[in-house]
Parts: structure tokens; sequence; C-alpha cells
């Protein structure tokens, strides 16, 4: 009885079979990467700005502390955005006329709010406090990244979950002393496992893991 | 029927255990086929769920919608984002108010509170005041002046009654009549005053459906002039309730009165040597108050009047029980309160304030101040000379001041044909109801939260109203409306209100204290003082109608009909037999077996030739041959949650049966109404929830509510045991002080998002309030005693819903919440299978409203709103733990015992409900725990709730227990 299949066919099952798993591979990985990448996750993505608000400006080059806009970030879960006022503040002495901030004076002019895009947003059904982990000895640039570095503001970590949980299960990796909260150009020592664990002694800082200190 | 007294039950049904009645409640979510049972939606659900599946895999790849954030312009002082403010203010329910608080999150009222300043609220609420902020954004509120039901505007409006003002300038103001409420506001009173100076023939009319008609007109009848009378709860021992439901809202500082009587009781069951009160109620219907009795003496409305002259101790009491009321009463003279409720006529009240004169209770344990409404008036006749009036053509402008007369006036007035005859008929509501549908203009009326006045408290205690947010519908209140009448149509209600105490206050402190009583929503020195009373007239004879009598009441959920559209309030089951979304024609079962009829028939009552029909309830401990109705149902001008639900009582209510008639007769029309029931969807065996034992028995097994044979040893369970090292939160929940209200159910509703899911799936037992009230049945079908538990999670450390959830959604967390993670929720249900307590609440649909814009206000910004195809439950208010922990921790200090209060706890106006940490054995609840009372539901299934109760104590004379 002759052959129904060319010897080949037994090369070509083979390769086939290796080939559809590369493929299989191939897509699961770049699925991952998609996934993991800026455009689902946003991290790096400056988004576009009513204004082009530089924190390198603000921060790197005129030294302003954080708390001089975000002034709840100490007592509230909300950091706080600044009112037109604040920027108006200074705004009608230097760059009075500046082209770049009509909308701030039209927002005074007209008492209608500016909008800025959300850069750090958290899913709705996560409720996250600022003044405990600033009161608790982590700083902003851990989250927030150099933001004295940033001509327009992007997210520098994913704010995922397994993200949040890193710390939250050993917080002596990230936190610093408290004085050093503000200090957006903090470096972490070299020994700062040592100083963590000390710290969170000193600052009494829980390992909480329980879904409902996020969730509720 | 055999029936052993010793047993609880909660239905007729469950009590003659029918069939039906088993398979209904064995299945864990009852009726639930219906849904995708016929053939044609079955294939509708396969396909939409495999388009569901398909779009379920590509939405997983959507990014997460961009949002923005949208800063002041000129942020407020005071102002963060991210934490509430709390302001003080006043609602007023029939004119009289409660102080409370109002959380407010970025300007939006969320949340009441009870004010603990305000001697009617002390820090509690009821149910009524914990839903009004929903009204608030009832987006059925009218939104625009109307005219001839067009929109119109408050400019067209003022021209108008400026022009019906002029007019009838010349003829000093005949033929121009107001109608208001009961009017407690004293800057409201002194704009109608200051307008009948300058026009000497207008009229004031005041109409008030459910108001204190018999409590006024008894005082006159006993001393010849109005006053108003307030008990001292904290200083009775012996309380005799003439058919007053005063732990109920439905009576005038009922909060303080439920904090004042339930205290005793805790203390009497805390410490040996402190007396315990003893209730006695006489009523023909169920009521809050009677559940509370020691003995409750069932009778027909007609019947307590009897009883009134039976204990007035000069006649000689007749009944046996009437001699040891008597006995008992006299036993304690100057410590005891004998009081009469609203619904009995006012000689009875005439009679009560006599007798307690002659016990020496007049003085001690009930004061008497002057009358805490503006003009007292007889305010049936003040609308029936307004009906006269508007009838031979004499009025020529009526201007209606909130209320809605053509719904609710007297049937036998004809208001509405009456009014037709008015040539300018305008009327300010929240609602464009019945009334206004008569009316040429209707005006917006502001909701409390959103105006400037004032109200007195049922001790007179001023309080100032003031807004939280900006009218959302262009609202005016009462002083603004009075001010165009008045030729100051510029003025704003915050003006008036603020130049009527400032003429009022001597002094040049003026702004200090103007601060200082918005701050603490009381103006202090306002309560009004004690005055002794004349001797009091006893009435002679108290005339009884013969034959089926009808009471008439307010509903205890939505009250006289103001109300009605409150979605929270329809949904919340009334006390007494859990039905939800309805009224019914209640009845005793011994007059229903006369009658031939059951629940759930359809009949016509008739009262004086005037017809109505309603579904029959058949209610135990209901009075035989007498029947009782509520209001606040029959709407048609509601809005879109109450119109047309329900039967309108109050078109057989007339001038002469205020609150009952005899004469009555009943036709059964048709069968099978189906209502929607809460308690009975759910079952929990024949397990013994309940535990109650008299005080005596109490003294002598001090450990009764733990039978030897239900305790389980602590180590019998094959987990390793888990050690709380920082909290360990539990709750205790006192049985003996808990008077039924339902304030916490609704609290719990408020702060937690929880939606609200309509009478259709309430039926199929698809009622989400998280924490519910049972309702206990104990005795004889006829005459039963009532008992009440809220039940909430029981945060059980064996929890059975965590071991059966299969995507971890339900766990247990270090401090011993059962948490419920709505994420990871797929929506099995096995947890609410397994729970022993059924106290899961499953999302069967969307039920939370994602559309409707003016709802978004309400919710609590710190919950998360549920969405389809999730279970939810109660939380101990993690969000209220979290923030207290978060900001003890700033502070750099251990949570003290009362920084955590949940929702339920802070409304309940009996502090029945303690919440707190078990590892401080200093705590509140630690403390309780530690108490001889202290029992577990279920405790026999080793599921260690962290939830506990405290059992119920009677306290019963003696003289009156039957073997």
């Amino acid at each position: 009885m002759a052959q129904i299949f060319h010897r080949s066919s037994n090369s070509l099952a083979k390769v086939t079979i290796v080939a559809m798993l590369l493929i299989v591979g191939v897509v699961v990985l770049a699925a991952y990467k998609i996934n993991a990448g800026s455009f689902i996750t946003d991290v790096d993505v400056a988004p576009g700005q009513p204004v082009p608000f530089s924190h390198k400006h603000h921060v790197g080059d005129d030294g302003i502390d954080c708390r001089y806009c975000h002034t709840s970030v100490e007592t509230s879960s909300f950091a706080g955005i600044p009112p037109t006022e604040t920027c108006m503040g200074c705004h009608s002495q230097i760059w009075a006329n500046a082209e770049l901030l009509e909308p701030v004076r039209a927002s005074l002019r007209t008492g209608k709010s500016l909008e800025w895009a959300r850069v750090h947003d958290l899913p709705d059904f996560v409720y996250f406090n600022h003044s405990i982990h600033i009161n608790k000895g982590i700083g902003c640039s851990t989250c927030h990244g150099r933001v004295d570095q940033m001509p327009l503001t992007y997210k520098v970590n994913t704010l995922y979950m397994q993200w949040c949980i890193g710390c939250h299960r050993n917080p002596a990796q990230f936190v610093r002393p408290r004085d050093q909260v503000f200090n957006i150009a903090y470096q972490y020592p070299d020994n700062q496992l040592e100083l963590g664990i000390r710290l969170v002694k000193e600052y009494k800082i829980q390992s909480l893991t329980d879904c409902v200190t996020c969730h509720r | 029927m055999k029936h052993d007294k010793s047993l609880y039950w909660r239905s007729l049904d469950e009590l003659a255990s029918t069939d039906e009645f088993r398979a209904f409640v064995e299945d864990e979510f009852p009726n639930r086929t219906p849904d995708w049972n016929d053939p044609a939606s079955r294939r509708r659900f396969l396909r939409l769920m495999g388009a569901s599946i398909a779009l379920a895999g590509a939405s997983a790849c959507t990014k997460q919608p961009k949002e923005l954030i949208v800063p002041y312009v000129r942020q407020p002082e005071e102002m963060i984002p991210g934490k509430p403010l709390f302001y003080a203010t006043a609602m007023s329910v029939a004119g009289i108010a409660t102080g409370v608080l109002v959380e407010s999150h970025l300007g939006r009222p969320t949340k009441i509170e009870g004010n603990p300043e305000h001697p009617a609220s002390l820090g509690a609420t009821d149910a009524a005041i914990q839903a009004s902020v929903l009204t608030l954004y009832d987006p059925d509120r009218s939104q625009t002046v109307t005219r001839n039901g067009y929109i119109s505007g408050w400019g067209t409006f003022i021209a108008a009654l400026t022009g019906a003002r002029d007019a009838a300038k010349p003829k000093k103001g005949a033929g121009v009549r107001i109608l208001t409420g009961t009017v407690t506001s004293p800057t409201l009173a002194t704009q109608i005053q200051d307008f009948l100076t300058e026009f000497p023939e207008a009229r004031w009319h005041q109409y008030e459906p459910c108001g204190r008609h018999s409590a006024r007109a008894g005082a006159i009848l006993a001393f010849a002039k109005p006053m108003n009378t307030i008990y001292r709860f904290d200083r009775a021992d012996v309380i005799v309730s003439l058919d007053s439901d005063f732990l109920s809202s439905t009576t005038p500082g009922s909060l303080r009165y439920a904090r004042d009587y339930s205290a005793r009781r805790r203390a009497a069951a805390e410490t040996p040597d402190r007396t315990p009160p003893r209730l006695y109620v006489a009523e023909n219907t169920p009521s809050v108050t009677g559940s509370m009795a020691d003995h409750r003496f069932r009778m027909t409305a007609g019947g307590v009047a009897e009883f009134a002259s039976s204990i007035r101790g000069d006649t000689g009491a007749t009944s046996p029980e009437a001699r040891a009321v008597l006995k008992d009463l006299q036993a304690h003279r100057g410590a005891g309160i004998v009081i009469a409720g609203e619904y009995q006529p006012p000689s009875v009240h005439a009679v009560v304030h006599a007798i307690n004169q002659t016990l020496g209770n007049a003085g001690k344990t009930v004061v008497y101040t002057g009358p805490i409404e503006a003009n007292p008036v007889d305010q049936i006749a003040s609308l029936a000379e307004l009906v006269k009036d508007m009838r031979d053509g004499a009025v020529e402008t009526l201007l209606i001041l909130g209320g809605n007369p053509v719904y609710d006036a007297p049937a036998d007035l004809n208001f509405l044909d009456a009014l037709k005859k008015v040539k300018l008929r305008a009327h300010l509501g929240l609602y464009s109801n019945e009334t206004a549908a008569w009316c040429h203009f209707h005006i917006p009326e502001a909701h409390y939260l959103e105006s400037w006045s004032d109200a007195r408290a049922y001790d007179g205690t001023v309080g100032i109203v003031q807004p939280l947010i900006m009218p959302l519908y262009g609202g005016k209140t009462p002083h603004e409306v009075m001010n165009v009448l008045n030729d100051a149509a510029d003025q704003s209600a915050h003006d008036t209100v603020q130049g009527y105490w400032q003429a009022q206050h001597r002094g040049t402190d003026f702004d200090d204290f103007w601060q200082i009583t918005l701050h603490d929503g009381v103006m202090a020195g306002t309560a009004l003082p004690e005055k002794a009373p004349p001797s009091a007239k006893m009435p002679e004879q108290l005339a009884n109608g013969a034959g089926l009598e009808i009471v008439f009441r307010p509903d205890p959920s939505v009250g006289d009909g103001a109300l009605s559209n409150n979605a929270w309030l329809q949904e919340m089951p009334k006390p007494q037999n859990k039905m939800t979304w309805d009224n019914a024609v209640w009845i005793s079962p011994k007059s229903a077996e006369h009658y031939g009829v059951t629940t759930g028939d359809v009949v016509e009552i008739e009262l004086g030739g005037r017809k109505v029909g309603g579904p029959v309830w058949i209610m135990p401990g209901q009075a035989d041959e007498s029947l009782t109705v509520h209001f606040g149902y029959g709407r048609t001008r509601a809005g879109k949650v109450a119109d047309g639900i329900g039967f309108d009582a109050y078109a057989v209510r007339t001038a002469n049966t205020l609150w009952q008639g005899t004469g009555a007769s009943i036709a059964r029309k048709a069968r099978d109404y189906k209502f929607a029931t809460t308690q009975h969807t759910q079952t929990m065996e024949e397990r013994d929830p309940f535990r109650a034992a008299t005080y005596a028995e109490f003294h002598k097994t001090p450990d009764f509510a733990r039978p030897e044979e239900k305790r389980v040893p602590n180590d019998l369970t094959l987990f390793p045991q888990w050690e709380y090292k920082q909290h360990k939160w539990g709750m205790s929940i006192d049985l003996n002080s808990c008077v039924g209200c339902h304030a916490c159910t609704i609290a719990c509703q408020s702060e937690n998002n929880i939606p609200v899911v309509g009478k259709e799936e309430v039926a199929k037992g698809r009622h989400m309030n998280w924490l519910r009230v049972d309702r206990y049945f104990k005795g004889p079908l006829e005459d039963p005693e009532l008992y009440f538990q809220p039940v909430p999670c029981m945060h059980c450390e064996n929890a059975l819903c965590e071991l059966v959830c299969p995507v971890a959604a339900t766990v247990h967390s270090a401090e011993g919440l059962n948490e419920m993670v709505y994420n990871r929720c797929v929506g099995t249900r096995y947890c609410s299978n397994n729970c022993p307590y059924k106290v899961r609440r499953f999302n069967f649909f969307l039920y939370a409203d994602w559309d409707t814009q003016s709802l978004f206000g309400v919710r609590n910004p710190d919950v998360s709103v549920r969405s389809r195809g999730v279970m939810e439950k109660c939380s101990y208010c993690v969000q209220r733990i979290n923030s207290a922990k978060i900001e003890a921790e700033k502070q750099d200090r251990p949570v003290k015992d009362g920084d955590i209060v949940t929702a339920c706890q802070q409304a309940c106006p009996a502090e029945a409900i303690v919440f707190g940490d078990l590892n401080d054995p200093n705590s509140r609840v630690a403390k309780l725990k530690r108490q001889q009372r202290d029992y577990s539901l279920l405790e026999e299934l080793n599921t260690r709730p962290r939830t506990t109760y405290l059992a119920r104590l009677r306290n019963p004379n003696p003289d009156l227990e039957k073997g």
C-alpha cells in the first residue's frame, strides 16, 4: 500500500508543533509586555494639561516646598491641588502677561476652575490616604519619583496593587526619617534596611495587608 | 391550634408551618427562577452570556478612563478636600424640630447625625431624619416655578402676589388667606403676624394632617389654655401609656424619651439595686412602644378611653388589670407617668392630666410649659373655617406654605371643591403634589438642608436651621414668600432670620451669640420655663361609639405622606409586620375569621358612607373589632417612587373621626394581593435566636441566656487559634434597650450606599439592608409579646462564609473583621448559602443607580458603590474604623474607646448598640460582653460571632402574672 503522506511530513509536523508553541509563547509574551507597558499603565506618559505646568521649574529651580501647593497632604487623604488663587499669588507679579498662563488668569477672571488631567489615578474602589504615609515616613519621591526633574508630570510607578503590597509587606525598604519626607532629592542610604527596621519600630509602622486597609 | 407558649415565632405561616412556607424559606433566595425560566428569555440569556464573555475578554484590556481634577478657584476656608465638615442644623417634622449635625463632603451633604447638644436628639436620630438627605437629592422634587402648569419664574410670582396684595389693601386684606402647617418658627410666626397687623382682615390658617390635635385640645379641656407637656422618663418608675407611641418618631421628643427610658432599663439590668421601670401599654394595634411593655393590654381604641376612666382612682377600677395598674401608680406617687396618645380623644388627655395631678406626678415626672407652637389654634376648626370661606367665595388669594391639603384634609370638608373657587391660589412645596396641581402658582420649596430658618423642639429649645448647600432647584423658603407679602421681596431668608434674632437679642455681642448658636445648633436658654398648670378639670363621662372601629395612624415609615417619595423609607420594613412598599388594613386573627377575610384579600372599608379599598393584613396582637389603617399611601402626584402604591386612608377620615371612628364595615372585593415582606423570606429554624426573662428570673439564674447545652468550648476547632494582637473589634446589642425603631437600618443605608431594590425584588427576598431588625412574637396568637432584634453581620471568628468562597472574596482581617472584597467577588453566592445568620446581600441586578445624576450626591465617598453580581454585607463601618485609626496613628496615640462609632450605633436613640475593641478590657463593649446576659446567636454552631446580644428583661407586675 502506497504511503499517503510523503516522508517530509514527519519533519513538517515536528516543525509545526514547535512553531505553534513558539507563536503562542510570543503572543503571550507580547500581551504581557503590552499590559505591563506604558500604553496600559501610563507610566512615563505625561498627559496633556491645560497649562504645561513644570514641577522641574517650580520644585527643582525655584525650590518651592511640596506643601506650598499640596496643602492637605499631611492632614487629609487627598494631597490637595492648589486653587487658582495659589497660582496667581505669584503669577500676578511674575510672568503676569505670559501667554502660556492665560488659562490661569482666565480661571480667576471667570471663576471657572482649571481642569487638570489626573496623573496618579487610583481606581475608585481603592481608598488611599496621603496623610498617614507622610506621617509614617514615606517620602513624596518614593511613589511620585523625582518630580523636580519632570518638565511635565508623569507617573514613575504603576500604582498597581502588587506595587503597593511590595512595600506594605516590608515597609523597612522605603521608610525614611520624618524630616526627610519632603526632600525630593533624598537618596536611600546604603544601610537602608538597617535604618528602615529602626524607623519602623520608632514610628510604630505596621505591615497592613488586610483587604479593608484599602478596599471598602 | 396547639401552641407551645415558650416558643418564638414570626408569622402566622410559620406558626402553622404550612408546606408553602417551608418551601419558600428553605430556598436561599426564593422565587429566583422566573427570571430565566421561560424559554424565550432563556435563549436571550444564553445569547447575552455569550456576548458578555466575549466582551469580558475584550474589556479586560481597556485602559482606565481619564479623570480630571477640578480644584477651586478660591478655596473656602476650613474646607479640606478628603475631610468631611459637620454643620449643626435642625429638621422639623410636623413643625417640631430635632437638632442634627450634617456631614458635608466638599459642600455636598451626605449623612445626617443627631446633635449631642440638642435636648431632643442627644446625638440620636430616627429613620425619617436619616432618610431626609435622600429627599434633598430626589430628582422628582419640583424644579421650577410653574404657573397654570407651565414653566414660569419667581419674578412672575412676585408680580402676581404683589398685585393681589395691593388689590386687597383697601379692604384691609380681606380675602387674603395663608395656610401653613404647625408653625413653631418664631421668625415665620412674626412675619405672618406683621402681615396680619398691616392687613387685619387677612387670616392665617393652620392644618397639620398628623399634628397634635388631641393633645392641644386635651390641654385646653383640662386647663382652659394650651399647655405643652414634657415627660421625664428618667424619673419614672411606673409608666402607663394609653395608646401613646412615645418611643416611635410619631411623638415629639420621642428620641429623648427613648434615650431616658432605655437608660433606666439598662441601669436596672446592670446594677441589681436599681429598680427597673415598669411599662403598661393599653392600645389597639401593636406599636413599637407596645413591644417594650411589661404588660400590654390589647383593647380597642375606644376601650382605651374606658380604661382611662377606670384608673382615675375616684370611680374605682373595674377590671383586674386596671386595679393592678392603679395600685402600682398609687404606690409610686410622684414617680409615675400616665401618658395619653395623640390617637386618643381630647377627653382622655384631660383625664390623664387630672390623674397625673392627683398622683403628684405633675411637676415631677410630668412637666408643663407654655405652648411651643407660635399660635396654638384648633387646626381642624381653622381649616374648616377656611373651607367654608372659600366655598362662600370670601377668599380671593390663598397662599399655601407647604403641606398638601388636597390629599390630606379631612374628607368631609371637600377641600378641593372649595379650593377651586379661589381666584389666586399659590402653593409652596418640595413636590408639585396633589395640591400644587390645583393651584395657579407652584413654587419649589427649599429643602431644610438648603434653608435658613428656625424652629422649636419638643421642649421649646430654638435651633437655627442653616443651609448646607445652595438650593439645587432655586427653591424658596416660607420666609422668602412671606417677605413678598410684607413688601420686602429683596430680603433673603438669612437676613430675615438673623434680623429677627438680632431684634430679640439684648446686649451688644450679637455676632458672638449668633456664631455660637449656629455652631452649637442650640440657642442657649430658649427651652420654655416650667409652669405649674391650674388644677385639671376632669371630664365626666367618656362617650364611646359602637360597632367595628377604624383607627388611623401615620405610617410607621413614611408618616403622613410628606415623606412618601423617599425610597429608603418605602423599603424600610415596617417594624410590626416587616411589610415594605405598601399599607394595609390591619385586623386581628379573630376578627379576620369573623369577617371572613385573610391576609392578601382586598377589601373595601366603609366609614360614614365613605369608602376606600385596600389589602388586609392579619396582625397578631391587634384588638378584635378594630381595624388600623395607615396614612401616606395612595398618592397620585408624589413622584416616581410613591405614585400608585397603597391606598389613601385619608379618603375615609373626617373632621369628627380624626384618629378613630366606629360603625365601619368591611367587605371583600378580591383575593391574592401580593405583599413584599422581608423577615419571612429567611429563617433561622427553631434555635432560640431571641432570649428574654423577667428581672426576677434573671436575679435567680443570671446566666439564663447561655444555657449549658448551647455552650461550646473555645478550642473546638480544627484551625489553629489566631491571636488578635492589635485590635479585636466587637459589637454588643442590648435587646433590653432596643425599641425596634429601625433608625439603625436607615443610618446604615445612608452610610454605606445601600441601594433600594423595589417591591418586586423585596418579594423575592432580595432586599439589601445590611442591618435588618427581626421581629419575634411569643405566646398566644391573639395577644403575643413582641420582640425586636437587630441583626447585622456577626463577624464570626470561625466564619462559615469564608470557607466556601472559591475566590477568597471574603476573608478575615487581622483585627477580626470579616472582609468583603467586591472586586474579587464573582457572585457564586456560596457564602450566603453557608451563612447561618443570613446577613449577606447579593446584587442580582444593577441595583445601585448609576444613571440619575442628582442621586450621585447622596453617596458616601468613603464607601464603594457596588455593581451587579457582587455580594455585600455589614462591614462594621470599616471606613470609620480606618479613619479613626489613621487619626490616632497621626497623633501617635492608641485608638481610644469611643473614637469609632458605627453608623447604627450613632443613630440609635436607645444606645442599644455599642462597638469597640475587645482587647481593651476597659472598653464599653468589653464590659458589656462580660455581663451575664451576654449571648451569641446560634452559639452551638461554634461560629464565635463578634456581635453578641444582651438578653431582654421584663419587669412584670406580680399581681398580673398569670400562671
